[in-house]
């Protein structure tokens, strides 16, 4: 089973190496992780997105929530969450493949942008849901991919009930 | 005032009486400026020794062990030391020098990455950055070591940062740590369930381990045992939770436990499991056990909680405040009978075969010696058959029995008798262990003839490996590799060297009188007990 953590952590010198240790250290697998600093520069928001079954998640919680410079975790249902992932595609083209390409990621489905051109070959952009994403190089596969970096995926809770956010006066 | 200084000033702050240590270059400011103050350091002969040392004066004293290394191999020797105290849970600050920080990722003359290196075996760790930040880094750490599921945390300190000046200090009064908030007090739901289930029950059993002996809350659960007739057993880290002579307490259980005490908690309708981890050597087969019953699981941390057995009622807190809140409760009923059965279960135990009358038994030297023993002494137990045996016949009395459980840490008996001896010198101190196990940290005589730190040392001489030798003889059908100890010192000289008393136990002949008289010298002896070298535990 997947399942979708979202961490606020302190932003403290080494804790992305503190998380990521804990996963490999116990065996837990990591399949995407995201970090950035969040509207508070003391804390960083962390996703990571991480399979096991449901003893493995429930432990992976618990260890994590253990850490020191952890301030919360929470999981991100799907139903009640919003994800979103950014790939970077080069593919290789011809000037005259242009104008069909641009045709696919121009649509609505897609929202995908042209972020550079070069002579035999582009970039594309495009900021989507993982699944998306994997369908749009599904349907891009005629095309020679040269080149694919994806981000991993950054989520947040739907709605403004349960935010998370530190009592300002116990910080201070 | 430098940062050596403020250092100093911490551990002052937090009433440090002594730390043990081994200074190098990058860790002399610490050591120069602690000259000027009442703090004793005590030069062990090698850094790991120091955690150890520090181990087992933190488990006697219930308050934080300090050991202090220098940069490069002084921190990297420190690391087994540390991951046996994190493997037990005791609390520990380890300072380390570190080269300067504009050299730090240079690959400079002792430079180790210590905090990265000890990342899975410390509770939290810092390097520090800057000076003004040493109080501060300091409160969180003690803070951190001691409470909740303690543990060791790491501190360390490039020489510059050190040497620094640092214009005010001010130990900070409270503690500001926004992501660390251990749960103290358990949840009164639980709780009212907990005592629910213990009024409809038939079989209760309580399962003591290491956190029972870490909250400090052995009387409260002697107490509570004895207010409502509830048998207990313990596990390894939870020997001296109950005295032996206890009628409601059934040994110790696991798979080089008590034949009762595994039945105990077998046929129990009730199994609290209180400060211990169910984990593989206590409880082999963790999924079966909720089959027939209701577990609750007393624990302060709550990834224990589930992480091998999913209870029926989960309980998060410092056990002495869970008995403190158990004590307001209270319920009616009747368990002589289940105490009954479980009594007869002692009395069908199977007796141990005494071995050969040319060796000492050690299962009924370790019952005598340690019946001999004052109330209160501490029994330090090492790792290996020399550790089952005491684990099956030391007979507890209010005394302490230590040991290196989780990490099961050849080597750790004697610093760490040491360290408990340095914690409580007017009680008796002795350290059991193999004449592999002795070989790993003789070399602590030393420190302890160099201090004044009196210890009674007892070396179980077998001439291997005896739990290795044991495991090869039953799983690899008696083919020996690499187990014999046959090139060891003549203990007799090593107890010279060392300007010891030394004693030789060749057999049980007028064993009780020897004992006596042991235990009746007043300094520091050496004593070779000979056992029977194809001698097993099981």
């Amino acid at each position: 089973m997947e399942k979708v953590f979202s961490l606020i952590v302190d932003n403290t010198s080494g804790v992305l190496s503190r998380i990521s240790g804990l996963f490999s250290r116990r065996g837990y697998n990591i399949e995407s992780i995201t970090a950035g600093v969040t509207a508070d520069p003391r804390f960083t928001r962390i996703t990571i997105v991480t399979t096991g079954d449901d003893d493995i998640l429930e432990q992976i919680e618990k260890q994590v929530e253990k850490l020191v410079d952890v301030r919360n975790i929470t999981e991100l249902v799907p139903d009640s969450s919003v994800y979103r992932e950014l790939a970077l595609i080069k593919i290789e083209c011809k000037p005259e493949e242009r104008p069909n390409i641009i045709s696919i990621t121009d649509t609505d489905a897609f929202k995908a942008n042209v972020v550079d051109i070069s002579k035999n070959g582009m970039i594309i952009e495009m900021t989507a849901t993982s699944a998306k994403i994997d369908s749009f190089l599904e349907l891009m596969s005629s095309y020679k991919i040269l080149e694919i970096a994806r981000t991993g995926i950054a989520g947040l809770r739907r709605g403004t009930d349960n935010i998370f956010w530190p009592d300002k006066n116990n910080i201070e | 005032m430098i940062g050596a200084d403020a250092i100093v000033k911490c551990l002052e702050n937090e009433g440090v009486e002594v730390l043990f240590g081994y200074p190098g270059v990058a860790i002399c400011p610490f050591f120069n400026s602690i000259l000027n103050t009442d703090i004793e350091s005590i030069l062990v002969r090698t850094e790991q020794n120091a955690a150890h040392a520090a181990s087992g004066y933190a488990r006697v004293s219930n308050k934080v062990g300090v050991c202090v290394a220098t940069s490069g191999p002084g921190a990297t020797n420190l690391i087994t030391g540390i991951a046996t105290a994190y493997a037990d849970s005791i609390p520990l600050i380890c300072i380390t020098g570190q080269v300067e920080s504009k050299l730090l990722g240079y690959d400079t003359f002792q430079e180790a990455d210590i905090t990265g290196a000890v990342e899975s075996f410390v509770k939290y760790s810092y390097l520090v950055k800057d000076v003004k930040d040493i109080p501060r880094i300091f409160k969180e750490a003690f803070h951190i070591a001691s409470t909740g599921r303690k543990g060791p945390v790491l501190i360390d300190i490039p020489s510059d940062i050190q040497n620094a000046p640092i214009s005010k200090f001010e130990y900070p009064k409270e503690i500001n740590l926004r992501t660390y908030k251990p749960t103290v007090k358990g949840h009164s739901v639980q709780i009212k369930k907990v005592i629910a289930e213990l009024s409809k029950c038939k079989r209760p059993i309580i399962c003591a381990g290491g956190g029972v002996m870490l909250s400090d809350a052995r009387s409260e659960l002697r107490d509570f045992a004895h207010k409502y007739n509830i048998p207990v057993v313990s596990t390894l880290m939870g020997i001296s939770a109950m005295r032996s002579d206890d009628p409601l307490y059934f040994g110790m259980v696991g798979n080089n436990g008590k034949y009762y005490a595994n039945r105990a908690m077998n046929e129990s309708d009730l199994l609290i499991m209180i400060g211990a981890r169910v984990a593989d050597r206590a409880v082999s087969q963790p999924d079966l056990i909720t089959n027939n019953k209701v577990l609750v699981h007393i624990d302060v941390d709550p990834a224990e909680i589930g992480k091998q057995v999913g209870p029926h009622i989960p309980l998060v807190g410092d056990i002495k405040h869970i008995f403190k809140d158990f004590e307001k409760e209270s319920f009616d009923n009747n368990f002589s009978e289940w105490v009954n059965t479980l009594n007869s279960y002692k009395e069908q135990a199977p007796k141990r075969k005494a071995p050969s009358d040319d060796f000492v038994d050690p299962a009924e030297f370790i019952r005598l010696l340690s019946e001999k023993m004052d109330e209160d002494a501490i029994y330090v137990a090492d790792v290996g058959q020399n550790q089952m045996w005491s684990c099956g016949y030391y007979t507890a009395k209010d005394g302490r029995f230590l040991t290196s459980g989780g990490m099961g840490t050849m080597g750790y008996s004697i610093p760490a008798a040491m360290g408990a001896k340095r914690a409580k010198k007017d009680t008796e101190v002795i350290a059991v262990c193999g004449d592999g196990s002795f070989q790993m940290s003789f070399m602590e005589l030393a420190t302890m003839q160099q201090y004044g730190i009196p210890t009674k040392i007892f070396i179980f001489h077998n001439g291997y490996l005896g739990l290795v030798r044991e495991h090869q003889h039953k799983v690899y059908k008696g083919n020996y590799s690499v187990v014999d100890l046959s090139g060891s010192p003549d203990f007799s000289y090593i107890a010279k060297a060392y300007n010891m008393e030394f004693k030789c136990l060749c057999n049980m002949d007028n064993i009780e009188k020897e004992i006596d008289s042991i235990l009746a010298f007043n300094g520091p002896m050496l004593i070779e007990v000979m056992i029977d070298p194809m001698d097993t535990v099981k």
